[in-house]
């Protein structure tokens, strides 16, 4: 409660009293104000989550005091001798919104979330009741992550005329992300303002789960979150592990990289997960992998010093495979490959080229057949490095798809694809920034269509997807930091939000239903 | 090596709370496969407890138990959870066992396994096709454990995650004693602030044991009432057993405590009226020699309340009662005459004029112990006396089936009937004038 002087004249010390403090909503306030001056004009006021105000124009008495319950307001949003007039006079502020509900009804919403623990490619249930009718609330998800940067994504709803909100059937009508969107709390992540730039969520420790909470918050609301109480919360963790996956790091004739097992006695279908030029040891799509039953080896073969000069050659993708292959746990005969952007090339090459690899299906995201990798990564990234005046760089944003634009005809310059024994699942994104995938693709298709091989491709091309085209609901990056060398540059991966979702959660779906297909099915090699 | 089948098992979700349910999915056997799905799991004591289910894959090389029907093994027919509620200790185990998680913040791993033949015993000696884990916990991520120890209290505050407040509910077990925690988890994880409390086994302070009074009760009450994140005005009682005598005695009687519902079950209302806990006791000790004895020396209890008495001194008067009680029974329930306590009871507030807060759910071959969905079903199990600390075995009665799908069923009818007391605004009444 605020009360205001109007003179400057003479220096006031009021002393406001207000009983109770805490009180039960059907209880009176007792509201007197003690040292005014004698007859001085003052403003009650009470005001409500900077949105509803109920305020009485009173004269104070000849000691200076003004008692509620026994004075007469002479104006605001209430008149005469009224107790409680400063409660039930409220109204919503000036400039607010329209046809806000009174607050004679308290609410005691009711949040569901889940799963409260799921893995990470499972989708999450959300619904929100007891709500007052038509009430806008917001849902928001927000997570810090291992680097302590803070993510959140959140959408604009109003309940049903039971008060209820269901986010898979309910339209958004805006925040991170628009329209009904069962996920899009998660997809649509994006780094709270004020965060730094270029940021990708990407999970280190594959053994804990990642945190969110979910909120629904009363009214729509874009920021200031952390200032407001939520009206209820949620912990929901999201696992890449299911109970009982092992992981184990291998450190063996030379080859470094991590070894996702599942639970149960195995032996199980094995492969090797190949990330990008970026480097280094990315273990969360192995360890997700396994958890669908594959043993998964997550293969180092960049790492970050050496990514200017490459020393691994061939032979060490060859002893990976060996090691993967010779594993107890690994059925000898059920192995693929698994690719993303310059580890689809390296799939691609061995599957094409090596008398060792002979996997039974190749899985190749965002990836090209131009530049084999027939000896050391270092000759590779060297014919690449011929190309690199193609590089763009628009708004501070580099953009490396051209380096490998126009397709060369020259098959000397791309990797024999016709020579590949093995289904091969090629997913890619159509914004693709980075690589000129789909191009590649339809090179791929021209390649094996003339070799006779064409039955064994199959192409999944995304509209509106980028490049980095992850597990499912992990957000989108158009554009991320990258480390090349000693320069760190802000890198174009392309694709628009709410299309590469889309295209992360059913390539998943059937990148997984492949590798059953072609791993775990009993059916013979002429079903394939 | 080619058509070698490769099975793969699976089990959906991973990861859940106690009271929800799972599917387990075998794919890519060879069809018409006699196989074997078997559970396992390890007690925080160590004892192992299993059950498991014949199948025979279909024609794809599939078994899915929620679908397909079990022809065999510790439970059959179709039994989407038969492999856990079903389950028992291991031939070989400890007899007498009950099966209560001590560490609500330690999940179960249940070890789900693939065998090939249809298989009765010897599951650890031999190799399974598969196998991968379900775990199961009893509380949510984030949900606050906070032990109570004011005003002479014995308990264990349960809080959701988030900013309440919520509802609250006062958790009261029955006569085996102790501490009970994992039905406090289960509510918090459901958004109730619950407050497990021990009232039988405790301790003076001359170390001798005592028995409450009703004010015991009254300061717990209170205590939740007052906790900042707790509505005062929506505090329920959730009694078992013994619990339930106090709970409708409290909600009949008492000045200060004043649910807005009450859950009784397994319980009566027979007791002197206006009594305490101690009077309930003596009423039960002046009837100890109704004790009967099954063909296997296991002692059965529910004669000594029994005939319900005629007398309303001599029972909780129901018609005192303001708020709405939901009473659960087992209709086989050889441990206390619930059947026939709820019918009185059905009768008294019928008479009284507010049969209308009435709701019974009675469960045909339904024993005692009606606990949270999946648990596995005790028909009888060890007890130790609390003042002779003498061990014997009671029968809490139930037929496995049944009372599995009185467990389930009356879990989910519980938590609808809190929601719709505890959560829900007032205007529900008015719903459809919106």
């Amino acid at each position: 409660m605020v009360a205001t002087s109007r003179t400057l004249s003479t220096r006031v010390w009021p002393l406001h009293l207000v009983k109770p403090t805490r009180g039960l909503v059907d209880e009176k306030l007792k509201v007197i104000v003690r040292n005014l001056n004698p007859r001085q004009e003052v403003t009650l006021r009470c005001v409500h989550q900077d949105v509803w105000e109920g305020f009485g124009h009173y004269i104070s008495d000849q000691h200076g005091t003004v008692t509620v319950a026994k004075d007469a307001s002479m104006g605001g949003t209430y008149k005469g001798v009224e107790a409680m007039g400063l409660m039930w006079s409220m109204q919503p502020v000036p400039g607010s919104r329209k046809g806000l509900r009174t607050l004679s009804t308290r609410v005691w919403p009711l949040l569901l979330v889940k799963p409260t623990r799921g893995l990470v490619d499972e989708k999450l249930k959300v619904i929100v009741r007891n709500l007052n009718p038509r009430q806008e609330v917001t849902l928001r998800c927000v997570h810090q992550s291992e680097d302590k940067d803070v993510w959140e994504g959140f959408g604009h709803y109003i309940s049903d005329q039971h008060g209820t909100v269901t986010v898979a059937k309910d339209a958004s009508m805006g925040g991170t992300y628009k329209g009904v969107e069962a996920m899009g709390l998660m997809w649509s992540m994006q780094p709270v303002p004020g965060s730094r730039k270029g940021l990708r969520l990407r999970k280190k420790h594959v053994l804990s789960p990642m945190v969110f909470h979910i909120s629904v918050f009363d009214g729509h609301i874009t920021q200031g979150f952390s200032q407001l109480t939520a009206l209820a919360t949620h912990a929901v963790e999201r696992w890449y592990v299911a109970p009982g996956v092992q992981r184990v790091y291998l450190q063996e004739k030379g080859v470094q990289g991590t070894l996702f097992i599942p639970p149960g006695p195995g032996p199980f279908p094995g492969l090797l997960d190949l990330w990008g030029g970026g480097g280094g040891l990315v273990e969360y799509r192995a360890a997700l992998l396994a958890s669908h039953g594959f043993v998964s080896f997550a293969l180092e073969y960049l790492s970050s010093e050496e990514i200017n000069a490459p020393t691994t050659d061939v032979k060490y993708f060859e002893a990976a495979y060996q090691i993967l292959k010779s594993h107890a746990m690994v059925q000898k005969d059920r192995l693929a490959l698994f690719g993303l952007s310059f580890g689809s090339t390296i799939a691609l090459s061995m599957a094409a080229y090596s008398k060792i690899i002979k996997p039974r299906c190749c899985v190749c995201i965002s990836g090209s057949h131009v530049n084999a990798v027939q000896r050391t990564l270092s000759e590779t990234f060297q014919e690449i490095a011929k190309n690199v005046s193609k590089i763009r760089v628009e708004d501070g944003q580099v953009i490396w798809r051209d380096i490998i634009l126009p397709i060369p005809a020259d098959p000397s310059m791309k990797i024999d694809v016709g020579q590949i024994k093995c289904p091969v699942l090629l997913v890619n994104g159509s914004d693709d920034q980075n690589l000129a995938t789909v191009e590649s693709a339809e090179d791929m298709e021209r390649m094996m269509e003339k070799a006779g091989n064409r039955h064994l491709l199959q192409v999944l091309t995304y509209p509106g997807a980028g490049h980095l085209i992850e597990p499912p609901y992990t957000p989108h990056h158009r554009t991320s930091n990258f480390v090349i060398g000693k320069d760190k540059v802000l890198m174009l991966w392309g694709g628009q939000a709410k299309p590469h979702a889309d295209a992360q959660e059913d390539s998943w779906e059937k990148i997984v239903a492949f590798l059953q297909q072609h791993l775990y099915f009993t059916g013979s090699q002429a079903k394939l | 090596n080619v058509g070698r089948p490769c099975p793969l098992l699976s089990v959906h979700p991973s990861r859940c709370l106690v009271d929800e349910k799972f599917e387990v999915l075998c794919q890519h056997l060879l069809p018409a496969l006699q196989v074997t799905l078997h559970a396992l799991l390890q007690t925080e004591d160590g004892d192992y407890w299993e059950a498991f289910g014949h199948y025979l894959s279909d024609a794809v090389g599939s078994v899915r138990v929620s679908e397909d029907a079990s022809l065999g093994g510790s439970y059959s027919g179709v039994e989407p959870m038969g492999l856990l509620w079903s389950m028992r200790p291991v031939p070989g185990s400890k007899t007498g066992l009950r099966l209560r998680k001590k560490d609500v913040f330690k999940p179960t791993d249940v070890n789900i396994s693939l065998y090939e033949g249809h298989l009765n015993e010897g599951f650890k000696d031999k190799h399974p096709l598969a196998s991968v884990v379900a775990q199961r916990w009893y509380t949510a991520p984030e949900v606050q454990r906070v032990e109570v120890k004011e005003k002479g209290l014995k308990g264990t505050l349960f809080i959701p995650p988030g900013p309440g407040p919520f509802p609250a509910v006062l958790d009261l077990w029955g006569g085996g004693g102790g501490l009970v925690e994992y039905r406090s988890a289960l509510l918090a994880s459901r958004g109730y602030v619950s407050l497990s409390l021990q009232y039988i086994g405790l301790t003076g302070d001359d170390g001798k044991p005592c028995i409450v009074g009703n004010d015991y009760f009254e300061a717990a009450f209170s205590i939740l009432k007052q906790h900042p994140q707790v509505c005062p005005d929506r505090v329920a009682m959730m009694g078992l057993s013994f619990g339930v005598s106090v709970t409708l005695g409290m909600a009949a009687y008492s000045s200060v405590i004043k649910p807005k519902c009450v859950v009784c079950v397994s319980g009566s209302h027979v007791m002197p009226v206006n009594g305490s806990l101690a009077d309930v006791f003596d009423e039960i000790k002046k009837n100890v020699k109704n004790s009967r004895f099954d063909e296997e020396q296991r002692v059965i209890w529910r004669d000594l309340l029994l005939p319900i008495p005629d007398d309303s001194s001599k029972k909780v008067e129901m018609g005192r009662i303001k708020c709405p009680v939901l009473l659960i029974v087992g209709e086989d329930d050889q441990n206390w005459p619930t059947s026939e306590s709820a019918e009185d009871m059905k009768q008294m507030m019928k008479q009284a004029g507010n049969s209308h807060l009435l709701t019974v759910l009675s469960y045909p071959e339904t024993g005692h112990l009606i606990e949270p969905p999946y648990s596995p079903h005790i028909k009888a199990s060890n007890f130790i006396l609390h003042e002779t600390r003498n061990k014997v075995v009671v029968l809490w009665g139930g037929h496995t089936v049944p009372h599995s799908r009185a467990q389930e069923d009356s879990w989910h009818k519980t938590l609808t009937f809190l929601e719709q007391h505890l959560y829900s605004n007032d205007r529900v009444a008015s719903r459809s004038n919106l």
